[in-house]
């Protein structure tokens, strides 16, 4: 069905305390820390310098560390003009971490800043600010990570010549929980990349539920 | 240009009427639907209008066919969708590949708002997930079941450009050879939630709005549902009735500059509009109306008309926000202009934009204050921008 | 004004920042410390919270929130005596 041959650049996931890029154990936390202090640490960890990072919702920090992990040492939206670098995310539960958090302001006074991120897109949001990216940007809600489907959108896109690099996977957070499983696909190869299909797709996934060893 | 898309019927309720009849007749006689609010229970009552669905949750489920005790949001969704389905009349429907894609961005907040009340100290996160999934996931999928869907669901959630991307993400559908008959479209219903949001972020117009005035304030929030029933080439063949329009051309592009604000040249907007007009393979003098995403705020219509200045220099369509009669809809939005979109084409139809006074300085175009009848419109575009800089253009032609 | 400027730290989440950091002259907005439209509104909350100070618009944030100095200068005037 598909026209145009496209490869998994690079991966990155972030889940339990761990952080992989393209199957590496990068960062373990041992410490007792709970969601919002470990996604501080690895901010801190891997010397990350954009202070709004601190004002994201922890779906924001999450998906929005797991891209900046994924795309060092690339600079996409000049490698590409930024029109052609798409988003498309999904996740279970929305953003309804952030509904929670913004709810619980209400009592006293309502937070803007809270409320802002009371939309699962705003991760996409964040991600194309700091990357430049301005192509085609989509974010589903569905009960499980959908690998089939989010193949099928994200080749369409790049069959089409919508555009030419994709960011894609699942961003999921919330309470103690969260899981960032995200990939990059693009239309040439790169040292060590995997063609783009639904087994790469659920090779990566399942490396973020700790089956696969780097 | 691939396979054409068609559209074979389509179906709203808004604060301006509970079917396409009654939402047309308002849009000729000019009557807004913002008014004091009766259903929606807030400490805003006085001082904020809104544009409410005139009917209580028992009359929405009686009018459904469902029972009450489920979320404003997919009750919306069920009335406008069986509309939709209904006026396309397909005959060997149950035959045939058919999706429902529908957009939202408050989900079953309605119900779970109850709730959110309760919730103080630590009940366990685990059983709150349950209670809300299932009301979010439910809203979808009741509908999908009632309206006899049954080969794709999906749920698509980017802020206020939801539905128009559901409409967009249909026809790839259809294109794809994947499905034969998509209903695509979106629902939101008010609620504390939003209407606290949104007045924290000061955005919300005391008043009436005035979409593209010099002095507007703000905007108004509104409910509704809007549904287009989407076909392929075939099936739009074997219709009694004559397709409406085709879907000609969409585009999706992130404005990549603030969470809640746009860009102050638009250049999302700029990027949406211009990438629909290249797919469609029209100029954008060949454009006989833009439906505006215009909501009133002081930063989203600058915006958008910075990035319509640039694209329609020297030819500025008859342009208006329908959203001066039903408030902004949110995720229903989409839906919802782009059905006042088709019957534009079909019935020759340019639709008032509601309270302007003076228009903006800034900009070298003035949207239309009256309705119009008997147009030649054979190309219409529209235009939904979300939080999140996610910016769609949709564009639809006389088959 | 020290006060202030920690309250306005921690509101807006400026973990990076100390007190000292920023001048009691210096711009908050663009190209001072390089606030945005959220951050003005959450000022709003806090000036609510803190001083029981309503401000009725935006755009009247917009001369309040120049700097601390005027900041503390709106406090100063508009502090309900009670407090």
């Amino acid at each position: 069905m598909s026209d145009t041959q496209t490869y998994i650049t690079a991966h990155c996931c972030i889940t339990q305390k761990k952080v992989y890029k393209n199957g590496i154990l990068l960062l373990s936390d041992e410490t007792g820390s709970d969601t919002t202090d470990f996604l501080l640490s690895a901010y801190k960890y891997f010397n990350v310098d954009y202070p709004k990072f601190y004002k994201m919702d922890n779906l924001c920090k999450l998906g929005f560390l797991a891209v900046e992990l994924l795309l060092k040492e690339r600079r996409i939206a000049e490698e590409y003009s930024p029109e052609t670098v798409g988003i498309v995310l999904s996740n279970a539960n929305s953003s309804l971490d952030a509904d929670l958090n913004y709810f619980q302001t209400v009592k006293n006074i309502p937070s803007p800043a809270q409320f802002v991120y009371t939309l699962p897109n705003i991760v996409i949001g964040e991600i194309s600010i700091r990357h430049h990216c301005k192509g085609e940007n989509a974010f589903f809600v569905s009960d499980r990570f959908d690998t089939g489907f989010m193949q099928f959108y994200v080749q369409d896109l790049l069959d089409r010549n919508r555009i030419n690099a994709c960011i894609s996977g699942w961003v999921e957070c919330l309470g103690g929980e969260y899981k960032a499983v995200v990939y990059l696909t693009e239309k040439r190869p790169a040292k060590g990349s995997l063609p783009f299909n639904i087994d790469h797709i659920h090779q990566i996934y399942e490396i973020a539920n700790g089956e696969i060893n780097g | 240009m691939s396979t054409p898309v068609f559209i074979a019927g389509a179906g709203v309720i808004s604060a301006i009427g509970n079917n396409i009849a009654e939402n047309l007749a308002a849009l000729e006689n000019g009557a807004a639907g913002m008014g004091e609010m009766q259903y929606l229970h807030s400490v805003h009552r006085h001082k904020l209008p809104v544009a409410e669905v005139k009917m209580s949750n028992a009359e929405l489920a009686e009018l459904a066919g469902m029972p009450a005790h489920i979320s404003r949001t997919a009750l919306l969704s069920a009335i406008a969708a069986k509309e939709a389905l209904q006026h396309a009349a397909i005959e060997n429907f149950s035959k045939l590949r058919t999706g429902f894609i529908s957009a939202n961005t408050v989900g079953g907040m309605d119900k779970t708002e109850d709730f959110f009340v309760d919730f103080s100290g630590d009940p366990g996160k685990g059983r709150l997930r349950n209670i809300i999934h299932h009301e979010c996931g439910a809203a979808t999928e009741l509908v999908a079941d009632i309206l006899g869907v049954k080969n794709y669901i999906s749920t698509i959630s980017t802020a206020c450009s939801s539905s128009a991307n559901a409409i967009f993400f249909g026809a790839r559908l259809i294109r794809q050879n994947m499905l034969d008959v998509v209903i695509a479209g979106g629902t939101d219903a008010l609620t504390k939630f939003t209407l606290n949001g949104f007045n924290t972020l000061m955005i919300v117009d005391h008043h009436y709005c005035q979409p593209f005035d010099e002095n507007r304030r703000g905007l108004n929030l509104g409910e509704g549902a809007g549904y287009t029933v989407l076909v392929s080439e075939q099936v739009a063949a074997s219709l009694k009735n004559d397709p409406v329009c085709v879907l000609s051309g969409y585009c999706n592009a992130n404005d990549a500059y603030h969470q809640t604000a746009s860009s102050p040249d638009g250049t999302g907007s700029y990027l949406a509009m211009k990438g629909a007009l290249q797919q469609s393979g029209l100029q954008s003098g060949q454009i006989d109306y833009i439906n505006l995403h215009g909501t009133g705020t002081q930063n989203n219509d600058i915006a958008e008309g910075t990035a319509i200045k640039m694209l329609f220099e020297g030819h500025y369509p008859p342009m208006s926000s329908t959203k001066s009669f039903t408030g902004h809809t949110l995720g229903a939005s989409g839906g919802i202009e782009a059905v006042f979109s088709t019957l534009a084409i079909q019935h020759g139809l340019i639709y008032p934009n509601l309270r302007l006074e003076t228009p903006m300085k800034a900009l070298p175009f003035i949207p239309e204050t009256h309705f119009k009848k008997g147009a030649a419109i054979r190309h219409v575009l529209s235009n939904s921008f979300g939080f999140g800089g996610n910016c769609s253009s949709l564009i639809f032609s006389k088959a | 004004m020290a006060d202030l400027k920690q309250q306005i730290i921690a509101q807006l989440n400026l973990k990076d920042l100390k007190p000292e950091d920023i001048g009691d002259d210096q711009p908050l907005f663009v190209e001072g410390l390089g606030l945005d439209s959220i951050d003005a509104l959450e000022l709003i909350v806090l000036l609510q919270q803190e001083y029981k100070i309503k401000l009725a618009s935006a755009e009247e944030g917009q001369h309040v929130f120049r700097s601390v100095r005027t900041m503390a200068q709106y406090i100063t005037e508009h502090q309900p005596k009670t407090v």
